[in-house]
């Protein structure tokens, strides 16, 4: 039984029950039914498109408030490094993990210094030769999830490895351990996020048995934190280990290019990622060894959480990236960063676990579908036409939910009651 | 009912929805409940299928029948004919033309990879009336 558990989620009482989340939706997972949104879990990827989409700021990220910190005697930040891109006054990075610090943590783990680490396990892996090709990356969660969802044949294509944000907690925590001498249950890993994918994964990681973060804040909420502190930038002793490689995987093409490959795909956007993985079910992509695909446009620089328009951050983070120093701290722990469980294809909605029963009730959909009006137009709280046939014959939808159809009826009614009045007189 | 029948007609003059046949296969396939691995051969089979319908014969018609045991495609169109089936089958081979070879078609994969990924083919063609294609793919795993 798949556990269901997800960060984004709807405030009813600001969804107008408007269609554009539906239509967004890469998965369909959305319907609207008594004029309020409904997510459908079993489809739902935590993509966040409905998040950036909805007008009425009806669809959110839930993320842990600030005061489960004082679970914990020794708390420590892993930054995002697109966290490194958030902010116009910040001089450099060292003055952003020091503000970080102020802002209520003991200490700092820089999720790119991980990142480096997985960079350095997936040229070994490509170099075995042992994977199945084209190779997906695995850090995008909304990724991992959607191919687990929708491309089941893809399973398998996935790199084994954990994603940099929980190569990064059981590091930190080994860390914490031998620098402040506190339990692990008395020490706090909160990860800095900027999509509602990795705030999801931070309760139910993919390829992890069980998570190693204790805590997930957004980048919005934790950019108020933040900002007072970042005047005084007077310090002098350094926080920042990642390297140039390391940061550059905040934005789309920054995992690619350390791995020294030529034949890859960068792609980014969740509609983009879907066309290519399209392509690879058909056979058609040729020659590609790695895919680096990410949910969000421009990566996860571009996440929904994310407070900094997009392509300034983007150019923001190039240019910090370069006054990365890369420094190797004094103690690195061994950790594995291979996955320790596989990740297991989502259960398929077919119509029905009997074949024959399926058919029927696939003629019934099309019969439907022909009596539509085939305009996609979603106003009957379903992405298109297909899809309330579809919804029909699940039993969740009526004929009557279709407001051409509706039309057509009442005119009908119309047109009959003129007809009884004219017989009367 | 024991089975379920769809027919797509593929339009001859479009590249740009070659592909939309096997698109709605797949949904189809999915919505029966028919295994990953199972639709994609029977998906990536058709798909070339219609991509070799749209280089060669100016579009066709497609006949799907599923039954629990097998999903039987028929692809027939008034093409052209295939002069040396056995040189068609061949690897690498292609007649498509150089405008069709520039968008990335024609690679001479077209009939091969339908034979790989089908558990059944046969080929019935004549030159200058047209080809139709028969192809199974057993649906157990």
């Amino acid at each position: 039984m798949e556990n269901i558990i997800h960060s984004v989620t709807l405030n009813k009482d600001k969804c107008k029950g408007c269609t554009n989340c539906i239509k967004t939706c890469p998965t369909q997972a959305i319907r609207v039914r008594n004029k309020k949104a409904k997510i459908i879990k079993e489809l739902c990827i935590d993509c966040g498109e409905c998040i950036r989409v909805c007008p009425y700021h009806a669809k959110k990220a839930i993320t842990d408030s600030f005061d489960i910190l004082d679970n914990f005697r020794y708390k420590i930040a892993l930054p995002a490094p697109a966290f490194y891109g958030q902010f116009d006054k910040a001089t450099s990075i060292n003055s952003i993990l020091h503000a970080l610090v102020k802002a209520g943590f003991d200490d700092v783990f820089e999720v790119a210094y991980a990142a480096q680490i997985v960079t350095r396990k997936t040229r070994e892996l490509i170099e075995s030769g042992k994977l199945n090709e084209p190779i997906i990356n695995s850090a995008c969660p909304a990724v991992v999830k959607l191919i687990t969802t929708k491309y089941p044949n893809l399973i398998d294509n996935i790199i084994p490895l954990i994603s940099p944000m929980n190569l990064a907690s059981k590091m930190a925590r080994i860390i914490a351990k031998e620098k402040s001498g506190f339990k692990s249950d008395e020490i706090g890993v909160f990860f800095i996020t900027p999509c509602a994918a990795k705030a999801t994964c931070t309760k139910i990681p993919h390829g992890l048995a069980q998570s190693c973060i204790d805590g997930v804040f957004s980048f919005k909420d934790m950019y108020l934190k933040v900002l007072p502190y970042l005047k005084d930038n007077s310090e002098d002793n350094n926080l920042s280990y990642a390297d140039f490689k390391g940061v550059c995987w905040a934005n789309s093409g920054g995992e690619v290019a350390s791995l020294d490959i030529d034949n890859y795909i960068s792609v980014d956007g969740i509609h983009n990622v879907i066309q290519v993985f399209d392509e690879i079910e058909n056979d058609k992509l040729g020659d590609v060894k790695y895919i680096e695909a990410l949910a969000c446009v421009g990566g996860c620089v571009g996440g929904p959480l994310a407070v900094e328009n997009n392509f300034v951050a983007q150019t923001r983070i190039k240019r910090m990236a370069k006054t990365a120093e890369g420094r190797t701290p004094d103690f690195v722990p061994e950790v594995d960063v291979m996955w320790e469980v596989p990740v297991a294809m989502r259960k398929q909605r077919n119509l029905d676990d009997d074949m024959l029963v399926a058919m029927q009730k696939l003629s019934k959909i099309d019969e439907i579908y022909d009596t539509l009006p085939q305009l996609d137009c979603g106003s009957c709280g379903a992405p298109n036409c297909r899809a309330l046939a579809e919804d029909i014959v699940k039993g969740y939808a009526r004929e009557s939910d279709c407001i051409v159809k509706f039309k057509e009826r009442i005119a009908q009614m119309a047109n009959e009651m003129l007809e009884v009045q004219s017989e009367d007189f | 009912m024991s089975s379920f029948k769809v027919q797509y007609t593929v339009d001859g003059e479009d590249f740009s929805i070659a592909g939309d046949a096997s698109r709605k296969l797949k949904k189809v396939l999915q919505n029966l409940g028919v295994a990953p691995q199972i639709i994609r051969k029977a998906t990536v089979a058709m798909y070339e299928g219609e991509i070799n319908m749209v280089i060669h014969a100016d579009g066709g018609v497609i006949d799907v029948e599923i039954t629990p045991e097998k999903i039987h495609i028929f692809l027939r169109d008034k093409g052209p004919g295939i002069p040396n089936v056995s040189l068609a089958m061949t690897e690498g081979y292609s007649t498509a033309s150089d405008n069709v070879r520039e968008l990335g078609f024609g690679a001479g994969m077209g009939l091969p990879n339908m034979q790989k990924y089908t558990d059944y083919m046969n080929i019935t063609t004549e030159v200058g009336v047209g080809t139709t294609i028969e192809m199974i793919v057993n649906t157990a795993v």
